[in-house]
């Protein structure tokens, strides 16, 4: 271009004038590249940055929560007095009083009320339930002495993290000087010791930290996905295959088309407040149920499903529609035969997908009071229960300082989960997905 | 596929039917007496036979709200306050048929205002809370003028005080905490100028509005409900001070201190004894028409007036709930106990 216009100005020969203008080429075309990896270096820059965010998050959650699987123990040698367990109903018996007889035991020299007090902290008060459990299972242990581990308090597990500074003064720790003394002691003999942290997987919430466990949560995002699951993918599929292959092309299903893909925008907590008018006060279905929960969170996936269920239909080519029905298929027969299996692997992805998003989703839960203090793990649609993201949520605002290692926990946990399911998303596309 | 659905509706539906009975104590009400009432909830569901409570933290007037909707499987038990019940909504338990209501006062509730370990300790009045806090203060040239609040830093408030920015990360409106802090604070300080003071024996609802608005350009900085979150930022932020319950500065004391106020160290003692300025009491309501009818209410109420759960040495304590002195907790143990409802507001 640059040459044929110079031949026209200019009476210099071709020659000579791509000659001069050689080097005007050559500046430009540095210009050009410059700029072309100035804009290749922006990409970069923009992933490493997102990937540097990345990091950071999951550094932050797993060093903060990866100590939350351990959990301090201590040994006690515990007599199963007679006379304590034998005194009035099974579930009257002061278990407490074997611990505190135990403790007293091994540090004799403790007299006072106050430093009494101060070394029956050291063992978690649900120790006594453990005691409980253990007399219940075998009415044998009464009369005999036992080594049992205990859980330890949470100040104590937090000193044994190293989240307890020893050189502050006594006033400003939760642990005094002669609580660090005894644990020391203990130490010493080998009554402490870090144990993997059962309790965390097969316990409900809790106010004690180190009782706490998040299957109660797990159990309740496992039953609201459910009733999520249940509803949805059905009414999801049958929906996109009515609008994609037999509703006719009128203004009404083009309202519909828009509508669905509006839905897909809302803000969740639009569906919460939806769910809480229609399902709770004017069905009166039940506050806090995994049944109300995953209704709303049907309402929130159905359209994620029917648009990526309408996009693998329409990935379908139509060659195969045609096929089917030159050979005499009924359009009924061509769906059910040919087109539905062809697309069910993109719709399985689309509907992971969405139930993806439904096991992180907080806000539309709140409004139907799935956020509460629910200790028993639920089994049944109605019973009250939590998730695991509202799980997150409560503990945060816990005051005890070990509760912030069992929220990063819980993160973890979800997000292992969300993973799974991610990943088993992806590998259904790659299994089961044509190229046509 | 659709007829699967339809057919799973009315399965689910079935299952609603059935559960008529609730076998387990719902509560509902306060975020502040929520750590208090669900060990309390534990401890019951882990001792006796009955299913442990379900405790949901919807706010003191929200509880109130829910609670009030009538008598039956539906509306909640009990519900938690950090103020005593109002009159409104007494009334509108009467006119939805609670009529016999059960009030339980279960101890005290500290506000501080704390800041990081790193910054020297703040010794604060209420006076100066007010002035450094709300929207509009009485001009400093004297007068009766308000004008807006042209405080920059706690030494333009009082000689004394530091020379830093004021600061301050405290609750929003929505809260139980800002409310008593509000109450107790802000109104208490208003009063230490005399022609307000007389204003709200005249205009209650004038005086109201001077002393409950706080400011809006930056120096009272909305945190959220989450107090956990307004320790940390504490930290990050030595000049600032933080406004929440009592149990975090428990929980924190490695990290942040507490402001006295009007000469007092917010402590365990000082607020039980009622010489900390800026404690409040905790309650819970135990609607009577459901004892009976939802199994294991008298025991939970024993349980929670026992005294090793709200005693000074009991575990409510260890969680930092401030207990009663002894006469008053006898007198609402056995109130309680005797599930005598209460007549008025």
């Amino acid at each position: 271009m640059i040459g044929s216009s110079m031949e026209r100005d200019d009476p210099l020969s071709p020659q000579e004038g791509s000659r001069r203008s050689l080097p005007m080429v050559q500046k430009r075309l540095r210009v050009r590249y410059r700029a072309e990896r100035r804009f290749r270096l922006y990409g970069a820059a923009a992933v490493g940055i997102s990937l540097l965010f990345l990091a950071f998050l999951f550094v932050s959650i797993v060093s903060k929560g990866f100590s939350a699987f351990w959990q301090a123990e201590i040994l006690l040698d515990i007599y199963f007095d007679p006379e304590i367990l034998t005194q009035g109903h099974l579930s009257e018996v002061n278990y407490p009083a074997l611990i505190k007889r135990s403790l007293s035991k091994r540090f004799p020299d403790v007299r006072t009320r106050r430093d009494r007090r101060a070394l029956y902290a050291l063992v978690s008060s649900g120790a006594a339930f453990e005691l409980q459990r253990l007399v219940e299972r075998d009415l044998d242990l009464i009369g005999k002495t036992l080594p049992v581990w205990l859980p330890a308090d949470d100040d104590v597990d937090m000193l044994l993290k190293g989240r307890v500074d020893r050189s502050l003064p006594e006033q400003e720790r939760r642990l005094t000087d002669r609580q660090l003394a005894w644990v020391d002691a203990l130490i010493q003999e080998g009554r402490l010791r870090m144990r993997f942290n059962s309790r965390f997987f097969t316990s409900g919430d809790s106010r004690e930290p180190e009782l706490a466990g998040i299957l109660g949560a797990a159990a309740g995002s496992g039953l609201t996905l459910v009733v999520t699951l249940l509803l949805s993918f059905p009414i999801g599929i049958a929906a996109a295959v009515y609008l994609e292959e037999f509703a006719p092309k009128t203004r009404w299903v083009d309202l519909i088309e828009v509508n669905i893909n509006n839905l897909a925008a809302v803000p969740s907590i639009v569906f919460g407040i939806l769910g809480l008018a229609v399902f709770l006060n004017f069905f009166s279905l039940p506050r806090s149920a995994p049944l109300v929960g995953g209704l709303v969170l049907t309402l929130m996936t159905l359209p994620t499903i029917i648009i990526a269920s309408r996009a693998s239909l329409k990935a379908v080519p139509p060659s195969i529609r045609e096929a089917a029905l030159s050979m005499g298929a009924s359009r009924m027969q061509t769906v059910a035969h040919h087109v539905l299996p062809l697309a069910l692997p993109g719709m399985l992805t689309g509907a992971i997908l969405g139930m993806a998003r439904a096991l992180g989703e907080t806000a539309p839960l709140l409004m139907v009071g799935m956020v509460a203090f629910i200790v028993e793990i639920p089994k049944r649609f109605t019973d009250p229960a939590t998730v695991l993201p509202v799980q997150i949520f409560l503990w945060a605002d816990s005051p005890e300082r070990a509760f912030v290692e069992r929220t990063s926990a819980a993160i973890l946990v979800l997000l292992a989960f969300l993973l799974v399911m991610n990943a088993a998303a992806v590998y259904l596309r790659r299994r089961f997905q044509r190229r046509w | 596929m659709g007829l699967v659905s339809l057919l799973l509706v009315a399965a689910l539906a079935a299952t609603v039917g059935a559960q008529s009975a609730r076998d387990y104590i719902y509560i509902v009400g306060s975020s502040t007496v929520y750590p208090f009432a669900t060990v309390v909830a534990e401890r019951f569901g882990k001792a006796t036979p009955f299913k442990t409570p379900k405790v949901e933290s919807t706010g003191s007037g929200g509880g109130f709200k829910l609670f009030c909707a009538g008598v039956g499987v539906k509306p909640p038990d009990i519900t938690n306050a950090s103020r005593r019940i109002k009159d409104s909504e007494f009334e509108k338990c009467r006119a939805n048929g609670v009529t016999e209501v059960v009030e339980v006062k279960i101890g005290y509730d500290g506000i501080v205002l704390a800041n990081s370990k790193k910054a020297p300790a703040m010794k604060l009045t209420r006076k100066d809370i007010f002035l450094a806090l709300a929207r509009e203060v009485p001009d400093p040239k004297g007068g009766q003028k308000l004008i807006p609040n042209p405080y920059k830093t706690w030494r333009d408030v009082n000689s004394s005080l530091r020379d830093v920015k004021i600061e301050v990360l405290g609750p929003p409106p929505t809260s139980g905490t800002r409310d008593a802090f509000v109450e107790l604070a802000m109104e208490r300080g208003a009063e230490s100028f005399e022609w307000l003071k007389a204003l709200q024996h005249k205009d209650k609802k004038a005086f109201k509005r001077i002393a409950h608005q706080l400011r809006e350009d930056g120096a009272y900085i909305e945190a959220g409900e989450n107090d956990n979150l307004i320790v940390q930022k504490l930290l990050a932020n030595p000049d600032a001070l933080g406004v929440f319950g009592f149990s975090y500065l428990d929980q924190n004391t490695d990290k942040i201190k507490g402001a006295s106020v009007d000469g007092v160290e917010p402590t365990f003692e000082s607020i039980a004894s009622g010489s900390y300025p800026l404690s409040r009491p905790l309650f819970f309501y135990v609607k009577k028409a459901h004892v009976g009818l939802i199994p294991g209410i008298p025991e939970y109420i024993r349980e929670f007036t026992s005294e090793r759960a709200w005693g000074p040495e009991g575990y409510l304590a260890d969680k930092g709930l401030i207990s009663m002195p002894d006469k008053e907790r006898k007198r609402y143990r056995d109130q309680a106990r005797g599930l005598k409802p209460m007549t008025s507001p």
